[in-house]
């Protein structure tokens, strides 16, 4: 029986707690008697039978959907849409849970005669996925059989002959999708819900959607208004996301949804990495043995090789429902399912809220994590991982431990590079940001050019990003980031520190002296429901 | 003067008495059955002994795989179908078809773990155990145990079921023999029945491109490339007889055939229609058949070019 996640009072029998730091890790001691840290919850027990699950799904859809085999007819255009690279982290190990969806819908297809078929990557404006990364999420078989005859593809957000206009929502805000899925009988989309964020009427709505359509709400006062966006009940993102997909079911395109739920299994219950997902203080000789040569290790290589370890990491996640049918009764049942894997009950804010930053998001599968994506992943997801309040009260502390290295992967990140160098050099703030940059960053043929001929991500990417954090910069009265790089955290616009007591005491001049810590624990993945 | 005859007596070498030599059965008393040595009822129990285990694992993971990359260069399709019995860990059928006697050691250098240790392979009693010495070796090498293919043996289908029950899986290529044109044979019902009788999974297999590397009649190998392909795991179901399972495994074979040769997708159509192709080819004879097998390598080849006298 997993053991569920808890908040820990730090007193002076506490060990030292670990921080993820890029690709690394340090060991921290908190200040006793005024400290607290946030623990995960072990891995739910994975699902028996996946394919059973799967097919029991299929054939027992939630809402008002009927069953898939009896939405499938021979004769119709039938697509398939999944979720990107950006799902999930780290990638999961052989088979991902995309394949073995989209195994069991195929298989229907075939079994009811349909012809005509795409499978489309989802990833809005994200860079296009590579062959390997394609046929890790779809399997080498599925890859094999569409993808040479040009029927497995990445969506285009900037390709004008393959974008529908379906309408206006009530609040004005344009939906335009891929025209293949739009005019397609069916639609099936093939989720990943790594964490509650996901899914929803933002699969479609968001991922096949084009920068006219998804500039309604990846906006600053959109992601103001998200409070905070992993609940969808508070977050405006996902109120617009909701309105678009009345607009595209208004429109006719019907959508079979499909969604599914991992366990936090990140690094396994066994080998070397096994220990970060233990408490410290259950740590035996072998786990601080690893620790400690894992540690060193990494210390001393340089970069490239650590960071080459670590984007070769596959998660031996565990699948712990699969769900299908109408969108909204999905979700619902899908947002329970993360929920009774992430959430834990916390009393009360803090002062000062630590976090350690791994190597890895959403944006950086095999690639690298620049300075702009260390924002966004601080102050965009971790400070939003909660349900209620912020973790932090308004005006408190957030610190961050990352290297925060001002390197780019120059095919991946173009456009972040000229973001760093040109707007975070004149300012950090997110709304002047956004009225006199956006629309330039958008719109430049050169880096529409690269997203859609090469892999990188969309020009106006990197803004989206810095909207992403604007709801924890404004709520936090100082970001201070640990052992990063001096020159880049500060283009941030955040403090520098060294080291952690360092850190401690710069956020005394802005909380008052002996504050209150809490710090969030990962790996695994956590939300505080905060009360 | 007559020389006297001599007799010269025999030279017998003596026998060391008992018991330092064999006893002597006394009048009367039916003598000691003697171990056999090769056939149907040869015991293999010794090639599963733990030295007998690290000597055969040694020799795959050297030597075999070796020489299967340098004959074969195989690539493995469709492990990850396996990966819920590989989280349980239990023993499996894996029945494949057979071309070509290098289709049992590209199969045990290719079926992962946790089952390549705890492996036996059904081999044909009247072949690889037709005298003590290739009994030992077929034991010992490749960890096969003798099956009776002439005729039902209770004593063959007890043991590989015993076997089964204590937690080794079973490698069989259920056609009984290799091909003898290029084309599938029917599937025999051992696999399916033991499937039933023991309640474990039976994985099909699809070997491609052993015909080519040394077929039935063959003497010396020809390297070529191989393809081996895993399938979705058949579980007996409860209402499952051994010929119902037996049909579903050439089936599930068939298919895989089928998804080699074209792809996954159009496989699963003509599967799903019912337009599957036989593994066993046309209802024809001769060279109708040689013709629709379109083997490559079977094909004349064409002359070398010559350059014009000038």
């Amino acid at each position: 029986m997993p053991r569920p996640g808890f908040v820990l009072d730090v007193d002076r029998s506490t060990p030292p707690i670990v921080f993820h730091h890029g690709e690394g890790f340090r060991l921290e001691k908190l200040p006793a008697g005024r400290s607290r840290v946030l623990y995960p919850g072990e891995p739910l027990a994975p699902l028996d039978d996946v394919e059973a699950a799967i097919s029991h799904a299929l054939d027992h859809p939630l809402g008002d959907s009927e069953p898939l085999r009896a939405l499938l007819r021979p004769g119709m255009k039938l697509t398939i849409c999944f979720d990107d690279i950006s799902l999930p982290l780290p990638p999961m190990r052989r088979p991902d849970i995309r394949q073995r969806v989209i195994e069991a819908v195929l298989d229907r297809a075939a079994a009811a005669g349909v012809d005509d078929v795409h499978i489309i990557a989802a990833l809005a404006l994200h860079r296009r996925m590579t062959e390997d990364e394609l046929r890790h999420a779809v399997g080498d078989r599925v890859y094999d059989a569409f993808a040479p005859s040009g029927l497995l593809y990445n969506h285009d957000a900037e390709d004008p002959d393959n974008l529908a206009f379906l309408g206006t929502t009530p609040h004005g805000e344009e939906v335009e999708i891929n025209k293949r899925a739009a005019e397609s009988d069916l639609i099936v989309y093939v989720n990943i819900n790594l964490v509650s964020m996901d899914g929803g009427h933002k699969s479609t709505a968001t991922g096949l959607a084009s920068y006219r359509s998804l500039r309604h709400h990846h906006n600053v006062q959109a992601m103001l208004d998200s409070k905070s966006f992993m609940d969808r009940h508070s977050s405006e993102l996902h109120h617009s996301n909701w309105r678009m997909g009345k607009v595209i079911r208004d429109a006719g395109v019907k959508i079979f949804q499909i969604e599914s739920t991992l366990n936090n299994d990140t690094f396994g219950q066994s080998g070397p990495m096994s220990v970060l997902q233990k408490r410290e203080w259950e740590w035996n000789a072998r786990d601080r043995a690893s620790f400690v040569t894992m540690k060193a290790a990494l210390d001393r290589m340089p970069v490239k090789a650590r960071r080459a370890i670590f984007q070769a990491w596959k998660a031996p996640y565990g699948v712990t429902s699969v769900q299908a049918g109408e969108v909204e009764a999905v979700h619902e049942r899908t947002t329970h399912n993360v929920f009774a894997q992430q959430l834990v009950e916390v009393e009360g804010q803090t002062d000062v809220l630590t976090m350690g930053l791994p190597y890895i998001c959403p944006y950086n599968v095999n690639s690298i994590m620049n300075p702009i994506l260390v924002a966004c992943l601080g102050l965009g997801y971790f400070f939003n991982m909660y349900r209620g309040r912020p973790l932090v009260r308004e005006g408190g502390v957030v610190i961050m431990s990352h290297p925060t290295s001002s390197e780019f992967h120059p095919v991946h990140h173009p456009s972040y590079i000229d973001f760093f160098e040109q707007v975070l050099a004149d300012t950090t703030d997110p709304k002047e940001i956004e009225q006199r940059y956006e629309k330039q960053y958008a719109e430049d043929e050169w880096y529409r050019h690269l997203y859609r001929t090469s892999y990188a991500y969309h020009g106006v990417h990197p803004f989206y990003m810095w909207y992403w954090a604007c709801h924890g910069m404004a709520h936090a009265g100082k970001v201070v980031v640990v052992g990063g790089e001096t020159k880049a955290v500060r283009r941030l616009g955040f403090t520098p520190a060294s080291t952690l007591q360092d850190a401690l005491e710069m956020a005394e001049d802005v909380v008052g002296r002996d504050p209150t810590v809490t710090h969030i624990h990962n790996p695994p993945l956590v939300m505080a429901d905060v009360t | 003067m007559k020389l006297p005859q001599v007799k010269v007596p025999a030279v017998r070498i003596p026998r060391l008495p008992f018991p330092y030599s064999a006893p002597t059965t006394p009048a009367g008393i039916e003598p000691v059955a003697r171990k056999v040595r090769s056939g149907p009822a040869y015991d293999t129990s010794w090639a599963r002994k733990l030295p007998a285990r690290l000597g055969r694992s040694l020799l795959r993971d050297t030597v075999m795989r070796a020489g299967v990359r340098a004959l074969a260069a195989p690539t493995v399709h469709g492990l990850d179908r396996l990966a819920a019995l590989q989280e349980d860990g239990g023993p499996v059928i894996f029945a494949a078809n057979h071309h070509s006697h290098i289709d049992t050691p590209l199969l045990q250098t290719s079926i992962p773990e946790p089952w390549k240790e705890r492996i036996f392979v059904g081999a044909a009693a009247d072949y690889f155990f037709r005298n003590p010495m290739t009994s030992a070796l077929s034991a010992l090498l490749i960890g096969a145990v003798p099956i009776d293919r002439s005729r039902i043996n209770r004593t063959s289908a007890d043991r590989a079921a015993g076997l089964i029950d204590d937690g080794w899986s079973l490698l069989i290529f259920p056609e009984g023999g290799r091909s003898p044109d290029g084309w599938g044979q029917p599937f025999r019902g051992g696999a399916a029945y033991l499937a039933v009788r023991c309640g474990v999974p039976v994985v099909p297999v699809h070997v491609h491109g052993t015909g080519r590397i040394l077929r039935k009649g063959k003497k010396l190998p020809t390297p070529a490339a191989t393809k081996v392909t895993f399938g979705v795991p058949l579980v007996p179901q409860e209402d499952d007889d051994a010929r119902r399972l037996g049909a579903r495994i050439e089936q599930a074979v068939a298919e895989l055939a089928d998804e080699v040769t074209t792809d996954w997708w159009s496989a699963r159509r003509r599967a799903h229609a019912g337009d599957t192709p036989s593994l066993t080819g046309p209802d024809a004879t001769g060279w109708r058949r040689a013709w629709a097998l379109g083997d490559p390598s079977r094909r004349t080849r064409r002359e070398k070019r010559r350059w014009p006298d000038l």
